[in-house]
């Protein structure tokens, strides 16, 4: 049962800020993915709640008592490191064992707990291997049954599969994830990977320069972001500048009626949302490369500004490179200054409406 | 940890054992011709083997008091040294590593100073101060002076060890419960101690066969191993005395090597020394 409340946390370096003003509320048993770029500040705030960073300002609180000021031996929280940080003097079963010697367990409640904890990870029997005996994944697991033997009410782990290669990154996180769940543990994972937030969190909450772009459930976030920057981290999303001219988003290839003012937006259409439609002549994008995925085609195609956009079709239909093809987007999300100014579905009807407008323009 | 064993299957390194034949040429032939001299009574030219082997020489200088003096004081000097110099080196060494401080890279550059200069000089120099100090021919004289000469190694072999010491390994151990002097006990300690230890072992036997500081302070009261054995050699041109003193100089380099592979294994011992 714990509770994880970061309020206006702030952390500046000498020159930059890298976390400003972030607050976050993680509720018990919740696993809350911290998605961001490189610099965005991500394992930084891991590192201030774990307290291996002293915050500049702001509080952290576990259970509603602040542990900002605390150093990292005194904080009921258990780190797993991007590069597991196994001891290698010590083999696997003093690496687990280690923390439960500091609390002064008995021998046997040691051994107990050690064997449980590695029963837990998959690696019953290997206490005394060496570390370096182990493989990679092995060796994570080892670091994670190490911070779980000492029951920590917050679990953080810092890009814990960085250093695996994708098949096996892919197996542990779902078994970290089953851990998770079984043990109820409320956890913080930091990853650049979307794949692993979407795949892992209860909440992802995205990062960019230090500050939370948006804080929502992965379908939420995939189907609704609020950013622009949102937009095109997780996922794939076609882009396309212009300007909105009379309530109208108007541009070359595609036009679509908004409610916004006018002034300069950007339209942002996921692939599986932008329909292809042949058309002769001049008009339209060209086909630049169509890929066979199987389930479903991927069209590269190419507008006359040099925007290059991503349409999956349905297998069905043949694109060959150079084809023309009108673009029918069927939703989409409309971004003024990295807000999200406008979003809904285009209707078959005004579908039709906005390529005859197209028409009427190009030709 | 990454280990590389030799592998005892497929090609056989070639390259390999004509390096190691050529060093083990170059290393053991001047030893063997040493140890050699040491039993031999009666070795002329061209003769391949000595005509005569015995334990005269050996006799003769083990019955001397002035040798076993010597090698009380030589052990008494470099266990004394060596102990002092680790224990102001390893904090300097750790502070070094891992903290920064105003002047950091300019007092860290400064330990090479007394090796960046002619040492002669600068121990003509120090006798001098001594010699107003009444340190001269001195037991801590000679400590003081022999100290000056190990600090160099006593410091930069540990800050490497220390700096070679992965923080995250420290982080963790604080994660799970450990205090800062805790953390240095059980992790940083241990993971740099093969580096350490071999820092300890270098600076002991640098110490027992340093030459020039123990003369010059500590002649004519304070005689080391190495004076005597000078001393043996300009008075009497007989190869076996040195020979013998070679010999027995050994043993010191010889006890810590075995105490060394016993205590840590050979394996850490060689990558503390880089291997």
């Amino acid at each position: 049962m714990a509770r994880l409340t970061i309020e206006s946390l702030r952390k500046s370096f000498a020159s930059t800020v890298a976390v400003d003003d972030f607050s976050l509320d993680v509720a018990d048993g919740e696993l809350v993915c911290l998605l961001g770029p490189s610099g965005s500040g991500k394992s930084t705030i891991l590192r201030m709640i774990g307290g291996f960073e002293q915050p500049t300002s702001g509080a952290i609180r576990i259970d509603g008592q602040d542990v900002s000021r605390l150093p990292p031996d005194r904080r009921p929280t258990g780190m797993v490191f991007q590069s597991h940080a196994l001891w290698s003097h010590m083999n696997v079963f003093n690496n687990i064992a280690f923390g439960l010697k500091l609390r002064r367990l008995p021998r046997s409640e040691i051994r107990r707990k050690v064997e449980e904890a590695l029963e837990l990870v998959g690696l019953g029997g290997y206490g005394h291997r060496q570390t370096f005996q182990l493989s990679g994944g092995q060796q994570q697991r080892v670091a994670l049954a190490r911070s779980l033997v000492l029951e920590p009410k917050i679990l953080l782990l810092d890009e814990p599969f960085a250093s695996l290669d994708q098949h096996l990154r892919e197996r542990l996180r779902e078994e970290v994830r089953d851990i998770q769940q079984r043990l109820g543990i409320t956890t913080l994972f930091v990853t650049h990977g979307q794949d692993e937030a979407l795949a892992m969190a209860d909440r992802i909450v995205v990062l960019r320069n230090g500050q939370c772009e948006q804080a929502d459930a992965p379908d939420i976030i995939y189907r609704n972001p609020q950013t622009q920057f949102v937009a095109g981290f997780i996922g794939q999303m076609n882009f396309i500048a212009a300007n909105v001219e009379g309530g109208t988003f108007r541009h070359p290839h595609v036009s679509i009626a908004v409610g916004v003012q006018d002034g300069p937006a950007v339209l942002a259409v996921r692939p599986e949302a932008l329909g292809l439609a042949a058309t002769d002549g001049e008009a339209g994008a060209t086909v630049l490369r169509s890929t066979d995925f199987g389930s479903h085609i991927m069209v590269d195609v190419e507008l006359a500004d040099g925007t290059r956009l991503k349409a999956m079709t349905s297998p069905s239909i043949r694109w060959e490179r150079g084809a023309r093809a009108r673009l029918v987007p069927a939703a989409y999300a409309l971004y003024r200054d990295n807000r999200l100014v406008d979003s809904g579905r285009v209707e078959g009807r005004a579908t039709t409406a906005a390529s005859l407008d197209v028409v009427r323009v190009t030709v | 940890m990454i280990r590389t064993y030799s592998s005892t299957s497929g090609r056989f390194d070639w390259t390999g054992l004509a390096f190691t034949i050529l060093l083990a040429i170059v290393i053991a032939v001047p030893l063997l011709v040493v140890f050699t001299w040491a039993f031999t009574e009666v070795w002329r030219y061209p003769s391949v083997i000595p005509q005569k082997f015995g334990l005269r020489f050996w006799d003769q200088t083990l019955s001397r008091a002035d040798v076993w003096e010597a090698l009380s004081i030589s052990l008494r000097l470099s266990a004394t040294v060596t102990a002092l110099s680790a224990l102001i080196c390893l904090p300097a060494a750790y502070a070094f590593a891992r903290m920064k401080f105003p002047g950091r890279d300019l007092f860290f550059l400064s330990f090479l100073a007394s090796h960046a200069f002619p040492k002669f000089g600068l121990l003509v120099a120090i006798a001098a101060i001594f010699l107003q100090l009444n340190l001269i021919a001195t037991f801590w004289g000679v400590v003081l002076i022999q100290l000056v000469g190990t600090l160099m190694l006593m410091i930069w072999i540990p800050v490497a060890a220390f700096q070679a010491v992965d923080r995250r390994m420290e982080e963790a151990a604080r994660d799970v419960g450990a205090g800062p002097l805790r953390v240095f006990w059980s992790i940083t300690l241990p993971q740099a101690g093969p580096t350490i230890f071999a820092a300890v072992l270098l600076t002991f036997v640098s110490t027992f066969y340093e030459t020039e500081g123990a003369w010059l302070i500590g002649a004519p009261q304070i005689r080391t191993m190495p004076v005597l054995m000078i001393n043996f050699i300009n008075n009497q041109v007989v190869i076996q005395y040195g020979a013998v003193l070679s010999v027995i100089l050994w043993v010191p380099s010889f006890i810590a090597l075995m105490f060394a592979r016993r205590v840590i294994g050979t394996g850490a011992f060689a990558k503390g020394f880089g291997a």
